[in-house]
């Protein structure tokens, strides 16, 4: 293991020299936990799962964390991490899938315990008939439990957000975790090139004491949420201290848009703003997006994309300004049910616009082809379909 | 350039998933771009295998496997003739005016579906792959270098030179080293190095032969020709 020199946050994240290589999506995120200053990582090697946990396994051996464990189960690593965070070390996880669903009761009591942990979550189908493709259902789960939730588009985005997601989760003003997902298999398993900072500069480590909450068990007022539970006073009390404590967890997640802002660029992406027609996605379905954009174009169509990096906080008001004078709206989404469709219409006022799909489901890939058939159908473009399915 | 969206079909141990490294390997010694997505069942020999490249001068975003190709080759003809495949019938998806290549001696498309590859403009090669492989390099196994000779040999979209590049990282790797300690270890590896020497000469030899085919035949495509 190389030396690693501390360097300024926004050094390493804005300056920073980068060099390219060509790795895949599970080790451009133990990549960036290479550089993050981690303390700990606990794991439990769920089926389906990526490489990342085996690969920080191997950080671990090579001296870049401090402890690195084999938890019993999901519940148990969630639950670690959380004990982890609070005793002041920088923590980090990652599942997938049934994995993630499994840990889900601890995941959703992170926030509200004020726990700036990272969680890689690299998605695999979760409903029965099993499969071990990326349906990327799982990410809904995530949404409404207070976590600040990012969706990486490719292996390059996998190392920025992770990155940036050690920072921005210990900022005073957010201090809650941060989901960094992505879909297993085409982004994990596969190959891409991603500009990195040097081996050998890492993060300042976590300054536990910077933190809005003790960072010993939160035994101070208004609420030792721990080892005095508001329910044990009285109905009243555990009314009002958790209606106060989770409208923070929320303003808390919308606080950490100035630093998405600053770290990542901003919560989307926008290709052609003048766009016509808009393509809306998130992670890869983006990177699909990207190519009906590159479709269209040959075709003398005028269609743009939205990527939207950031799923919690969501960014309603930056949406609505892009699509304001869209005609169409097409959201393609690599699950059953179309979180991300849902997310669009309830931010637009004219949302009769918004086409829902194309969706595949159970980790199909998602042809560029089906995106352009929503394109032509939003347009009244009538195509002869010669093809043979 | 246009973009490429390539799906090969073949058999368990028929080097599929090798030669499509190689196809990518050559598009990136060239300094163009290449994405490569490989399916496989349960690995076995003769059992269907698919792989799928995607092929341009431009950067590609798209992930996944190639549903909707605008290239298709088929490495065995049992590919067509018994169904050894994973996508049914083996044009299904083709776009109009593509290319499709099979490594056949002999017509095995049957009339109902040669009428559907003609309404779709389809510029079909058969090509005796396997045939050419035993003449040269006196293997099969150098098939899958016959296919990708001769999709090269058509579209034109790297040179020789980056496909003999891409071939030689794959046979030589690039750690190969040519001097050990001793005297002995010397002549061991000398004598693998031969070996593999003379099995890249034959694979470069069987490529060559493809192109010659393809010029031969008039099948390069029109774009490669005029730049």
């Amino acid at each position: 293991m190389p030396e690693q020199k501390v360097v300024d946050a926004d050094y390493l994240l804005l300056e920073a020299p980068r060099e390219r290589k060509f790795i895949t999506g599970a080790q451009a995120m133990a990549e960036a936990v290479k550089r993050a200053n981690v303390d700990v990582a606990i794991a439990y090697p769920i089926t389906p799962q990526s490489e990342v946990m085996h690969l920080v396994g191997d950080i671990w051996a090579q001296g870049y964390l401090k402890d690195y464990y084999r938890a019993e189960e999901e519940y148990g690593a969630m639950s670690a991490i959380a004990g982890a965070v609070r005793g002041g070390a920088r923590a980090f996880s990652a599942t997938s899938g049934p994995g993630l669903l499994r840990g889900l009761e601890a995941i959703a009591s992170w926030p509200g315990h004020r726990i700036p942990a990272v969680l890689g979550v690299l998605t695999r189908v979760v409903n029965a008939p099993l499969s071990i493709q990326p349906d990327n259902v799982e990410i809904a789960y995530l949404l409404h439990s207070g976590i600040i939730v990012l969706h990486a588009e490719n292996q390059q985005d996998v190392f920025d957000f992770t990155l940036a997601s050690f920072v921005i989760s210990e900022m005073v003003d957010v201090y809650i975790p941060i989901a960094v997902c992505t879909e297993g298999f085409f982004v994990t398993h596969a190959k891409g090139y991603v500009n990195m900072t040097p081996e050998d500069m890492k993060l300042p480590p976590r300054d536990p004491y910077k933190a809005p909450v003790p960072p010993t068990d939160c035994e101070i007022p208004p609420a030792r949420i721990q080892r005095d539970a508001p329910v044990q006073k009285s109905n009243f009390m555990s009314y009002l201290i958790h209606a106060v404590w989770q409208q923070e967890v929320w303003a808390s997640n919308i606080r950490s848009m100035k630093y998405i802002y600053k770290y990542l660029g901003g919560p989307i992406e926008v290709v052609n703003p003048d766009a016509e027609v808009f393509v809306v996605a998130s992670g890869c379905a983006a990177a699909q997006g990207r190519e009906a954009v590159r479709y269209a174009q040959l075709e003398g169509l005028n269609v743009g994309l939205v990527k939207v990096k950031s799923i919690r906080p969501f960014p309603e008001k930056e949406i609505r300004q892009v699509l304001s004078k869209a005609k169409a709206v097409i959201v393609p989404e690599h699950n059953i049910i179309g979180w991300l469709a849902k997310e669009v219409k309830a931010a637009i006022p004219d949302n009769d616009k918004v086409i829902g799909g194309p969706r595949v489901y159970g980790g199909m890939t998602l042809p560029v082809e089906l995106i352009m058939e929503k394109i032509y159908e939003s347009l009244g473009i009538k195509k002869e379909k010669k093809v043979v399915v | 350039m246009k973009r490429y969206n390539i799906r090969i079909a073949g058999v368990g141990g028929q080097g599929v998933v090798t030669s499509a490294h190689i196809l990518g390997n050559a598009m990136s010694a060239a300094g163009k771009y290449a994405t490569l997505v490989p399916f496989f069942g349960s690995e076995k020999r003769m059992a269907p295998v698919e792989a799928y490249v995607r092929a341009s001068d431009q950067p590609i975003y798209e992930v996944g496997e190639v549903v909707y190709p605008n290239v298709i080759m088929i490495y065995h003809p049992q590919v067509i003739t018994h169904g050894k495949s994973y996508t049914m019938p083996f044009y299904s998806g083709l776009k109009e005016k593509g290319l499709v290549i099979i490594n056949t001696d002999v017509d095995i498309i049957p009339p109902e579906d040669w009428a559907i590859l003609k309404e779709l403009d389809t510029r079909v090669y058969m090509f005796p792959a396997t045939k050419i492989a035993l003449e040269i390099a006196g293997t099969e196994l150098a098939t899958n270098m016959g296919m990708l000779g001769l999709f090269f040999g058509i579209t034109r979209i790297v040179g020789f030179e980056h496909i003999e590049q891409a071939v030689r990282e794959r046979f030589l790797g690039n750690t190969f080293v040519a001097s050990g300690g001793t005297a002995s270890l010397d002549s061991a590896i000398e004598k693998k190095f031969k070996k593999k020497m003379e099995l890249l000469e034959k694979n470069m030899q069987v490529i060559r032969e493809a192109f010659r085919i393809a010029e031969e035949r008039g099948w390069v495509e029109e774009e490669a020709l005029t730049g």
